[in-house]
């Protein structure tokens, strides 16, 4: 049986912090989840539903998982799920909410992300290195020192090579963001910026530069999933999920192409399963932890032929209301929120804002019905969660 | 010009047979006898088969640059890089070279051995003139 109609989104909160000093970890899950209860309509009773992933408070080995998260929060559940993949997690989480809704195993099913890498004063580099060396392939890969920037630096430079893609393309994605950011009061880098400032921004790993980067940001978000009788009593549009495509991309034994992730088989199932094409999409949430993130996923998911993706997102093509698909009207990772290093939450609450008319007018796309949210959790160059997933709303 | 020092991989015990020829600067690969493919990095069962039938030999040692990046603001600025081998895997590596402008994707480079923290050596690339 498919998603459609089994199970509604009722509820989206974004956190407005993006610098949480004086919050606890803790206390981010918390404001987020009676932020998303309070959007719906709902409460803490109602839920008997929770999905998180590993960024809750002491998830890490040898820690607690979801237990002390459950107990903070006074959740009393009939079903858990914590399917971890990183910034891509609470895609799948929808889906799976929406499975056991389906399945009788719950009724109000609750999602949190939330992180604090600001106030904890994260670095990417550092944090790598911590890195577990349980795994099969650190020992090959740890003592040449890969990071995030230089691993995303080597997709971009690749694509350059294969397709002459530039840097003032890609230097696009982010001027797109930034254009979308200045509406938007709780953006990190509410400053519109040109292709020029983007080029001029110091390289942090050949070829991106520093604006090619997203934030790193403080926050969260919740959504909360509901049975469709649940749902008809709430106040709320109906938003339902439509299609879906998970998988897990990887190294197949040195035999790869960098340039397609797992984006090629999860949209091509989310379309399939939704019956729509790239083309029927009014708007689209692509994980944007760096510009070449969007480039390559826009090619991947079919808005475009391989290659053509810098042609693509030039000259606004990106701008809500200039381009061809507007894209993370909320400014993105690259410019508003990337809250714990992981944005498919914020991606999937952008995309509720523009299906429920609730984006800025500046921004919000005309009667949006149908929109797209795509993750990638982990590295686009190496193995990575991949999440698609199509949202409707219904009437 | 200095070289940036690998940090010292941890070894399991099912690929000592890499570790102790990369310390005596030979390129030891597996490869999965059931499809006859190349695969890396090396692991008891083959990723292509799932089967336990799979044999060491030593590579050439040569590849091309299948991409790269310069970490320009680390000190000191470094290379990561994935080399196509000739015996067809890819592998994360690093390009050692006194020129970082020189750098192509595409470009031939051949394996050299060079110790981690620890004296462990690892191998990493550099670039082939003809």
């Amino acid at each position: 049986m498919g998603l459609k109609g089994q199970a509604y989104v009722v509820g989206a909160y974004e956190h407005p912090t993006r610098h949480a000093v004086d919050r606890s970890l803790g206390q981010l899950h918390a404001d987020v989840a009676m932020g998303a209860l309070q959007d719906a309509g709902l409460t803490v009773d109602d839920v008997d539903g929770y999905f998180c992933a590993g960024d809750v408070p002491g998830w890490e080995s040898p820690g607690v998982g979801p237990l002390s998260v459950v107990e903070y929060l006074g959740l009393r559940l009939r079903h858990f799920d914590t399917s971890e993949t990183w910034g891509s997690s609470y895609i799948n989480h929808v889906e799976h909410a929406v499975q056991a809704i389906q399945a009788g195993k719950c009724r109000v099913a609750l999602i949190t992300q939330a992180g604090r890498p600001r106030a904890e004063k994260f670095s990417p580099v550092e944090s790598h290195l911590k890195q577990t060396q349980s795994t099969a392939e650190s020992p090959f890969e740890l003592p040449y020192g890969p990071v995030v920037t230089n691993m995303y630096g080597m997709c971009a430079a690749r694509h350059m090579y294969e397709y002459g893609t530039t840097a003032e393309q890609l230097a696009w994605i982010k001027v797109a963001a930034s254009h979308h950011a200045q509406h938007n009061p709780n953006a990190m880098l509410p400053k519109v910026v040109t292709v020029e400032e983007v080029i001029a921004s110091p390289i942090v790993s050949t070829p991106l530069h520093r604006l090619d980067c997203c934030v790193i940001s403080d926050g969260g978000g919740a959504l909360v999933i509901a049975h469709p009788d649940v749902a008809r009593q709430l106040k709320r549009p109906l938003i339902r999920p439509i299609g879906s495509g998970f998988t897990v991309k990887h190294l197949n034994g040195g035999y790869f192409n960098i340039l397609e992730s797992g984006a090629v088989q999860t949209g091509k199932e989310a379309f399939a399963e939704a019956g729509v094409t790239p083309q029927d999409i009014q708007y689209a949430s692509l994980y944007d932890s760096f510009t070449i993130t969007v480039l390559i996923q826009l090619e991947n998911l079919g808005f475009c032929e391989p290659g053509q993706g810098g042609r693509f997102v030039a000259d606004g093509g990106l701008i809500s209301g200039v381009g061809r698909l507007p894209f993370n009207t909320d400014g993105g990772g690259l410019c508003n929120n990337h809250p714990g290093n992981r944005g498919g939450m914020t991606k999937l609450i952008e995309a509720m804002r523009q299906l429920r008319g609730e984006a800025h007018p500046a921004v919000q796309v005309d009667n949006c019905t149908l929109a797209l949210v795509h993750g990638t959790g982990g590295q686009l160059g190496a193995r990575h969660g991949s999440a698609t997933l199509i949202l409707e709303r219904e009437g | 010009m200095e070289h940036r020092i690998p940090t010292s991989p941890q070894p399991c015990p099912e690929t000592q047979t890499f570790w102790q020829a990369a310390n005596e600067d030979k390129l030891m690969i597996q490869r999965c006898l059931d499809t006859g493919k190349a695969f890396f990095y090396p692991r008891e069962h083959s990723p292509f088969s799932g089967r336990n039938h799979c044999e060491w030999f030593e590579a050439s040692g040569k590849g091309v640059i299948y991409s790269y990046s310069v970490m320009t603001r680390a000190t000191p600025a470094y290379c990561i890089a994935y080399v196509e081998l000739e015996e067809g895997p890819i592998i994360l590596t690093n390009i050692m070279t006194d020129d970082f402008n020189q750098i192509k994707i595409g470009q031939s480079v051949k394996v050299v051995f060079v110790a981690s923290d620890n004296g462990q050596k690892v191998p990493v690339f550099t670039p082939e003139f003809h």
